[in-house]
């Protein structure tokens, strides 16, 4: 029977989203939901990918 | 002592380094114009350039900046400091008040994450449950499903159910009955009984109404939380610019900084150009101008020289003088009036909101229902277990859980529209008050006006001319010479500092290069013995006549227009100005406003507002000054500019931002709206009722029908809410008062 395997996967999966959740409510991932967006495009000065040279 | 003195005191101290591991210091800087993600990056690089800093974090959200820094090396006011060369306006965040509210919103999210979960599981099982009754899911299955569920259900909602028992608990305590009464009765009867039915094998399985009641409140619950979290920085940032310390001059004449709070009587005191007085007391060396705005409500300086008494809160303008304190701290004329704040307060009563005044009525017709349906079924001998289910089925239908959405959804939309109108709304109960007002009292300086003079001739005068007495006035703190600046820079003239200027508090400025010579002041100053205009300021070059120059307090460039509006709507509009009678005249003239009292004091405003009060009237004082805090503290309703003196700010219900007074008539329009749209949603939720309690009472109401009542009531207050955010709203006419004797 399919279920016997279908409901613990479910679960698991389930729980696995709630534990993610928590894991970025608990390091501070909500408290700034403006400033997260602009991080992503700031120019950063630690060391990142390397950029595509500029032809000159 | 009084309390709320004693949390303005303590609001004084800044925030004493944290005793870290060793030097490590922890400081909270609030940092005003932080407005894009290149300011963030900008604020961070720059207080990573200064020395001693090892990390700092920047709140685009909250505009405010998390630095660890070796004490040993640098402190906040350092940094505070670093930040305002790098061209943003910083201060050190004293004793923040919102850490407690922040980790409640977290933990309210935590535990809707762990119901939204919950929810999602056991939906899941119990859709395939009721879709099994309608075809051939044999008993075993259903009985399996029934456990899974109770296996899900039982924790999570003793867990994310528990602001809502505790909330009932307390009021059961006190002998009240609220909104989270028959929510946690619902929660735990349905819980309990699903269990008992699971066991015995039976069919009325609830746990899925349970949690999903539990879901949808804490979102409710949350979204409410995250929105006063969010008021409460935002005010607190306002709060944060303060003098929170002195220049003390010591005996051999070593200079120390201290906190305002550990001043005492007789010390002597340096106060700096552009600094804040930090006690009363008499000036014993130097004279300078003295802006006295926030007290009096008077926009020109005062000039003080030694032996004049100054008072704390001032701001000294022109040069530095010396201070000796006779009053600080709690005996200052700041702490009385804060004292008279406090009293006005405790005499305007408790508020009972919208909510929970519904909920007075609601609260004990559900517990009726529930016990009549349980009897009447057992008149009708059904069987105690059967009426038992019945009696708890009604319970879930009318669980207020569209009821305990209505009104936070709507106050969550109205909260962000006018956030975003630069209205910051701080008291729970503002938006409630706000709507109920019938009379608006101004308060004239700082409020109908800008509160600082604006040039109004200069375009009239020849551009060289006016470049170069803006480059003198560059050099001074008053505000004629911030005004002329102002308006130069308007007129596009590139400035530069001059070379020596002097000021002399109470004349003027001049510059000397050579045999040239320029002057900038009063008629006297610069040579005129009786002036033939009655201009504000003279401004002279060697060989040449003088020019005059003409400001005034500009008022707020639409506020005859908002005046004109409210009495349009039928508001009865009033002026109080702490200002000479003539000039309130003056204002009032200008406006249209009938109504006006001039030369007022503090407890000659809270008299005119209990005059009004008296009369049946409900006041919105709107006023800026701190001799107008006790006056917005004892109204009706409040709002304030965020220019407003700090203790004003903490009166006022709402805080208003920008030049312009349009957002008093938004803020009342949506008050308006807010209230009208709460009792559309309280009439939504009740219809569900009226139609689902007769089906519940009747025994009619499977798990299904609970569920999908619930959610949709709740689906459709929540919408109707959010249309609120874009509606158009135009000011509803004044409510007649009642008893006008």
């Amino acid at each position: 029977m399919a279920l016997v395997w279908l409901i613990p996967v479910a679960l698991f999966l389930g729980l696995l989203g709630l534990a993610a959740f928590l894991w970025a409510l608990r390091s501070g991932q909500f408290e700034d939901l403006e400033g997260a967006s602009w991080r992503a495009i700031a120019d950063s000065e630690r060391p990142g990918p390397p950029r595509a040279p500029k032809d000159p | 002592m009084d309390q709320a003195l004693r949390e303005y005191a303590a609001r004084e101290l800044p925030a004493a380094p944290a005793p870290g591991a060793g030097n490590v210091g922890d400081v909270t800087l609030i940092v005003a114009n932080m407005r894009c993600g290149g300011c963030m990056a900008a604020v961070e690089k720059a207080l990573l350039a200064s020395p001693g800093v090892a990390s700092a974090r920047a709140n685009l959200a909250a505009k405010r900046v998390a630095v660890r820094f070796d004490a040993r090396r640098t402190d906040g006011e350092t940094l505070a400091t670093a930040l305002e060369r790098a061209g943003f306006h910083a201060a050190e965040a004293t004793q923040l008040g919102d850490k407690d509210a922040h980790a409640h919103s977290a933990d309210l999210l935590r535990r809707l994450a762990v119901a939204g979960f919950a929810a999602a599981n056991i939906m899941l099982l119990s859709v395939s449950v009721w879709a099994g009754l309608a075809s051939d899911m044999d008993a075993p299955v259903q009985s399996l499903f029934h456990w899974l569920s109770a296996l899900i259900a039982l924790p999570a909602i003793l867990y994310a159910a528990q602001p809502f028992f505790r909330s009932a608990r307390g009021a059961l305590a006190a002998g009240r009955l609220n909104m989270d009464v028959p929510i946690s009765l619902g929660i735990l009867l349905a819980t309990s009984m699903s269990l008992v039915q699971t066991m015995a094998g039976g069919e009325q399985v609830y746990f899925d109404a349970a949690i999903m009641l539990t879901f949808f409140l804490l979102i409710g619950r949350y979204l409410d939380e995250s929105v006063r979290v969010r008021a409460k920085g935002a005010a607190e940032n306002l709060l944060g610019f303060r003098a929170s310390t002195a220049t003390v001059i010591g005996e051999n004449g070593k200079l120390s900084r201290l906190r305002a709070r550990e001043l005492v009587p007789g010390m002597r005191v340096l106060v700096a150009a552009g600094e804040r007085i930090p006690v009363d007391g008499r000036v014993i060396a130097g004279a300078s101008d003295i802006d006295e705005s926030l007290i009096t409500g008077e926009s020109m300086p005062r000039l003080a020289g030694v032996g004049a008494s100054v008072h704390a809160g001032t701001v000294n303008t022109t040069t530095a003088i010396e201070v000796v304190a006779t009053a600080t701290d709690e005996g200052t004329l700041v702490a009385e009036i804060a004292r008279l704040m406090h009293a006005a307060e405790q005499a305007r009563g408790r508020y009972v909101r919208l909510a929970d005044r519904a909920a007075r009525l609601y609260a004990p017709a559900v517990h009726v229902l529930g016990a009549l349906t349980f009897i009447g079924w057992m008149v009708a001998g059904a069987g105690w277990e059967q009426s038992l289910t019945f009696a708890i089925s009604v319970l879930i239908i009318t669980c207020p859980c569209a009821l305990a959405l209505a009104v936070p959804a709507v106050q969550v939309a109205a909260s962000s529209r006018l956030f975003a109108a630069g209205v910051i709304v701080k008291a729970p109960d503002a938006l409630e008050r706000l709507a109920e007002v019938d009379t608006v009292v101004f308060d004239k300086t700082g409020t109908l006006t800008l509160g600082e003079p604006r040039q109004t001739d200069a375009e009239a005068i020849d551009a060289d001319v006016l470049r170069c007495a803006a480059c003198l006035a560059l050099n001074s703190r008053h505000p004629l010479s911030k005004a002329l600046v102002k308006a130069a820079q308007a007129r596009g003239l590139a400035l530069k500092r001059e070379g020596a200027v002097e000021e002399i508090a109470g004349s003027g400025l001049v510059a000397r290069t050579g045999e040239r010579e320029e002057r900038l002041g009063s008629a006297a100053w610069v040579g005129l013995s009786d002036a033939s205009e009655p201009a504000t300021l003279w401004y002279r070059r060697d060989g040449e006549p003088p020019v005059p120059l003409h400001f005034e307090d500009a008022l707020r460039a639409d506020a005859g227009a908002v005046v004109a509006e409210l009495g349009r709507a039928g508001y009865a509009v009033e002026l109080l100005s702490g200002d000479t009678p003539a000039a309130a005249k003056a204002a009032a003239t200008a406006m249209g406003i009938a109504t006006f009292h001039g030369g007022i004091r503090p407890d000659g405003k809270i008299a005119r507002l209990a005059a009004l009060k008296a009369q049946g009237h409900k006041v919105l004082m709107i006023g800026d000054g701190l001799n107008d805090a006790p006056a917005l503290a004892a109204g009706h309703a409040s709002l304030s500019p965020s220019s407003a003196a700090d203790i004003s700010q903490t009166a006022a219900g709402a805080i208003f931002q920008g030049d312009k007074l349009a957002p008093v008539v938004e803020a009342i329009a949506v008050a308006q709206a807010t209230r009208a749209m709460s009792l559309q949603n309280f009439a939504i939720a009740l219809a569900y009722n009226a139609l689902f309690v007769p089906l519940a009472m009747a025994g009619l109401v499977t798990p299904l029908i609970a569920a999908l009542a619930m959610s949709l009531s709740s689906v459709a207050v929540t919408a109707n809410a959010l249309r609120l955010r874009t509606k158009r709203l135009s000011l509803r006419p004044a409510a007649k008062v009642e008893s006008a004797p």
